[in-house]
């Protein structure tokens, strides 16, 4: 069974969520702790959401400098895969595994909503078990989502395909290009803002087409990558 | 002591959405004299004794690779904070 770490920093908050996701799509979740400087040799690792170290200096900022990330980093650049929810994005910007930044949303509030995402690149490690295209509904939910760029990177991001989601229906806090997630060159790093890991088990997601809180749409999120490690 | 500040700054081209609520907060309070406002950060930086040129640049390097991100903000000045009672 694929062993997929979950990093958990001072102020984590979707650790546990992120972890259940993991075993509800079949792999077996591995704890990671920030300050060691060891992978357990896990075959991926996700970096979930919250307030690590409270956000301080900028989000994301001080969490770079944590042991467990310099081995992350070197382990992204041979090609394991690697996903950032909320946080964790802004995690990977700061350790310059993605390109660009978050700042506030242009609106100032924090946001927390059903989100309406496309998929805009079906192949990267963690959303093969996507098609082209297809509208995904998950919870959003922050304060520093606002994604920027300059106008080169931006375009250089969308001549690569590596705009891997974009806010549909609404921009929820002014990103440039609507852009929700994105992905390294290799496609084995993606970062977005929206969390996957709150939509993954019926009772508990989004409203979806079978109901109330059925929706599951980010469960494919890690059984993409389970089928990306298997081959 | 010796006192070394580091301001920090967004960007010009990236859009401050809290100087912008800032502003509109002054206008709503009778400043109506200001056109705009951006907010930034400033860091102190003790030393031991004297601020030295060493200590000077080490604050910009700090500055540059921890205090900023340069995607977003530019270290608009490092400068010995004179103020500062020294021991």
């Amino acid at each position: 069974m694929s062993r997929i770490g979950v990093v958990t920093f001072p102020g984590t908050l979707d650790d546990r969520d992120a972890s259940r996701a993991v075993r509800l799509a079949g792999g077996e979740p591995v704890a990671l702790w920030h300050g060691d400087a060891d992978l357990r040799g896990v075959d991926a690792v996700v970096l979930p959401g919250g307030f690590s170290y409270g956000d301080y200096l900028r989000a994301g900022a001080i969490s770079r400098f944590a042991p467990v990330m310099s081995e992350i980093v070197d382990a992204a650049n041979r090609g394991l895969p690697v996903l950032g929810i909320c946080n964790g994005f802004q995690v990977l910007t700061e350790a310059h595994l993605l390109p660009g930044s978050m700042i506030k949303n242009d609106h100032l509030h924090f946001v927390c909503r059903e989100q309406v995402l496309s998929v805009e690149n079906a192949d990267t490690a963690w959303t093969r078990d996507y098609t082209q295209g297809e509208r995904i509904t998950i919870p959003l939910k922050n304060q520093d989502g606002q994604y920027v760029a300059d106008e080169h990177t931006l375009d250089e991001l969308e001549g690569e395909g590596r705009v891997v989601f974009r806010y549909q229906d609404v921009n929820p806090n002014g990103s440039r290009r609507g852009i929700a997630g994105i992905s390294n060159a290799r496609g084995n790093v993606v970062g977005l803002m929206p969390h996957p890991e709150h939509a993954v088990e019926p009772g508990f997601g989004p409203d979806g087409a079978k109901g109330p809180r059925s929706g599951t749409d980010g469960l494919r999120f890690f059984t993409s990558v389970l089928s990306a490690l298997v081959g | 002591m010796g006192r070394v500040v580091v301001d920090v700054m967004p960007k010009p081209e990236i859009l401050d959405p809290q100087g912008k609520a800032v502003a509109a907060a002054l206008s709503r309070l009778g400043f109506d004299q200001f056109a705009s406002v951006r907010q930034g950060k400033r860091f102190e930086l003790e030393v031991e004794g004297e601020v030295t040129q060493e200590a000077l640049d080490a604050a910009r390097a700090a500055g540059e690779q921890v205090l900023s991100n340069p995607v977003i903000e530019d270290v608009v000045a490092v400068y010995a904070d004179e103020t500062a009672v020294t021991a």
